[in-house]
C-alpha cells in the first residue's frame, strides 16, 4: 500500500501533461447518431479529444444561460443559438447553420398502424399513444406540433400525446413499443438499427417551419480557436455528405 | 403554481400510499414472524428500489409496459388498461419504487413487539389473527404511520422513473417534480421557485411528523437512514 499510493499520485500528476486539447460540445439529441462519426473524423485531424453531451436544445439553452462549461453548442434550431449570442454568451460571428432537419412519422415493426395512409393515420384508433418531443424545449417537438396543427390533426391527437424529454427519448418511447407511433428526426429513423425495428414516412416539409440547425462557439470557452475549427470542419464537403447520408439537407447554407 | 400537477401528485401519492399499506402489512408480518430460510432474499428484493438507479427501474418499466410485452398484454386484457404513459402505470411504478419505504418501518415495528406478550396471548388461546389485531397492530401504530408518511413523501418526490415512463402528460402523468423540471428548462424560474419552496416545506413537515411519531422508539433510525 505504501508503495502503491505514491505511484497512483505520480500517475495522476502526469496525466495533464500528456492530455491533448479537449473540447466539450453540447449537441441536440437528433445528432446522437451522426455526431460521434463527425467527432471521430475530427479527432484524427486535430489530435484533440471532443466530448459530446446530447440533450434537448432548450435544456442546453437553459444550462448555457446558467454558465454550463461547453465550448460549442449545436442546436436543432437557429433561435436558441441566436438568443445566446444576443445575451452576449456566444461568439456571434461563429453562428453557422450546419444542416436543415426533417421530421418523420415512425412506427415499430409489430405495429398495426398503416403508414400508407400518411400522417392522418395518427388520428385513427390504431394509434392510442403518439410520442413527440416536448415542444416547450425541443425544436423537433415544435416542428411536430406545427405539422400536426397544419394538417388539422392537433385537436384529434391532443389526448394521445406523450412528450419525450428530447427527440431521442421520443424515439425510444416508440422503439420500445410503449407508444404506438412517434414523430422523430429523420436522422434517427434513417439508421440501419432503427430501420430494423420499424418503418417511417417523411412528413411533408410544407407542414412545418424548417429546422435550421445552427451551431455557435460559446464565449465562456477557453478553446475558442479549436471550437471554431470544429465548426469549420462541418463546412467541409465530406462532412456535408455525411450529414446528408443521415437525412439532413445541407444545401444553400450561409 | 401548477395546481393540476400538484393535485395529480397528491392523487398519485394517496393511491400509492393506500395500496402499499395493504401490501406492506402482510409482507412485514411475514418478514417479522416467520423465520424462514430464504427471508433474507425477500428482504433484499424489497430493498432493491433503495439502491437501484431510477433509470434501471424506468428502463424495465418502459419495456414491460409496452403493449407487446407480457405485463402490457395482461393489463390490457384483464382491466383494459394501457400502462405506458398512464396514471395506472405511474401507480404501479410508484408502488414498486416506494415498497421499501412502506415495508421496512412496519416490519421494524412488528419485530419490536415484545414476544412475551404474543406468547402469553397464544397460551390464553388467542388466534394469530386476534394477536395481530389486538396486540401487534396497536403497538405498531407509530411504525405504520411512519411507513405511510414516508411512502407518501417519497412518491411525491419521485422524479427519474416518472420522467422515463410518464410521458409528461398534463393531468395524467405530469407530476410536480416534472413540472418543476419543465419550468427550469423553460427558464420559468419564478414558477419553479414557488413550486420548489412548496415541496421543500412539504418534505420538512413530512419528516418532522415521522420524527415526532418516533420520538420514543428506535424504529426511526433504520427508516430514516433508508429515506
Amino acid at each position: 500500500m505504501r508503495l502503491v499510493l505514491p505511484l497512483v499520485g505520480v500517475m495522476l500528476c502526469s496525466l495533464p501533461a500528456t492530455a491533448q486539447q479537449r473540447l466539450t460540445v453540447a449537441a441536440a439529441a437528433d445528432l446522437q447518431q451522426v455526431m460521434p462519426q463527425i467527432v471521430s473524423r475530427f479527432e484524427k485531424e486535430c489530435a484533440c479529444a471532443v466530448k459530446v453531451a446530447f440533450g434537448s436544445s432548450g435544456n442546453f439553452f437553459a444550462q448555457i444561460q446558467n454558465g454550463a462549461p461547453f465550448d460549442a453548442f449545436f442546436s436543432a434550431d437557429d433561435e436558441y443559438p441566436r438568443k445566446i449570442a444576443d445575451a452576449g454568451l456566444a461568439v456571434r460571428s461563429s453562428l453557422y447553420q450546419y444542416a436543415t432537419g426533417k421530421i418523420v412519422l415512425w412506427v415499430p415493426k409489430q405495429s398495426r398502424v398503416d403508414l400508407s395512409k400518411g400522417l392522418n393515420v395518427v388520428a385513427e384508433p390504431s394509434v392510442t399513444k403518439l410520442a413527440i418531443a416536448n415542444p416547450a424545449h425541443a425544436p423537433y417537438g415544435r416542428a411536430a406540433e406545427a405539422a400536426l396543427r397544419n394538417a388539422g390533426l392537433w385537436q384529434k391527437v391532443s389526448s394521445k400525446l406523450v412528450l419525450g424529454e428530447n427527440i431521442s427519448q421520443t424515439a425510444s418511447f416508440a422503439e420500445t413499443g410503449a407508444a404506438d407511433a412517434a414523430i422523430i428526426a429523420l436522422s434517427l429513423a434513417i439508421t440501419p438499427e432503427s430501420k430494423a425495428r420499424g418503418s417511417y414516412i417523411e412528413i411533408s416539409h410544407n407542414l412545418y417551419p424548417p429546422l435550421r440547425q445552427t451551431c455557435v462557439v460559446l464565449n465562456r470557452s477557453t478553446q475558442k480557436e479549436l471550437a471554431g475549427k470544429f465548426i469549420d470542419f462541418l463546412k467541409t464537403g465530406n462532412i456535408r455528405l455525411l450529414l446528408q447520408s443521415y437525412g439532413f439537407s445541407t444545401g444553400d447554407m450561409q | 403554481m401548477n395546481w393540476q400537477a400538484i393535485l395529480l401528485t397528491v392523487r398519485l401519492a394517496t393511491t400509492v400510499c393506500a395500496l402499499l399499506l395493504v401490501i406492506a402489512l402482510p409482507l412485514a408480518y411475514w418478514i417479522s414472524f416467520f423465520n424462514r430460510r430464504w427471508r433474507f432474499l425477500v428482504e433484499a428484493v424489497i430493498a432493491l428500489p433503495l439502491v437501484l438507479p431510477p433509470t434501471v427501474l424506468g428502463y424495465y418499466m418502459l419495456v414491460a409496459f409496452s403493449p407487446h410485452s407480457f405485463l402490457g398484454r395482461l393489463a390490457d386484457s384483464l382491466f383494459s388498461v394501457r400502462l405506458a404513459f398512464s396514471f395506472p402505470g405511474l401507480v404501479l411504478a410508484s408502488v414498486i419504487y416506494s415498497l421499501p419505504f412502506a415495508v421496512q418501518p412496519v416490519a421494524n415495528a412488528f419485530s419490536a413487539v415484545d414476544s412475551r406478550l404474543l406468547h402469553a396471548a397464544a397460551v390464553l388461546g388467542a388466534s394469530r389473527w386476534r394477536c395481530f389485531r389486538t396486540i401487534i397492530l396497536p403497538l405498531s401504530k407509530a411504525g405504520i404511520l411512519t411507513g405511510a408518511v414516508l411512502t407518501f413523501a417519497h412518491t411525491v418526490g419521485e422524479f427519474g422513473v416518472v420522467l422515463m415512463v410518464g410521458g409528461n402528460i398534463q393531468g395524467a402523468t405530469q407530476t410536480i417534480s416534472i413540472a418543476i423540471y419543465d419550468d427550469v428548462q423553460a427558464l420559468n424560474y419564478a414558477s419553479a421557485a414557488r413550486t420548489s419552496a412548496l415541496l421543500l416545506l412539504f418534505s420538512f413537515v413530512a419528516l418532522a411528523v415521522v420524527y415526532a411519531l418516533n420520538r420514543r422508539s428506535s424504529i426511526l433510525w433504520s427508516t430514516a437512514r433508508s429515506a
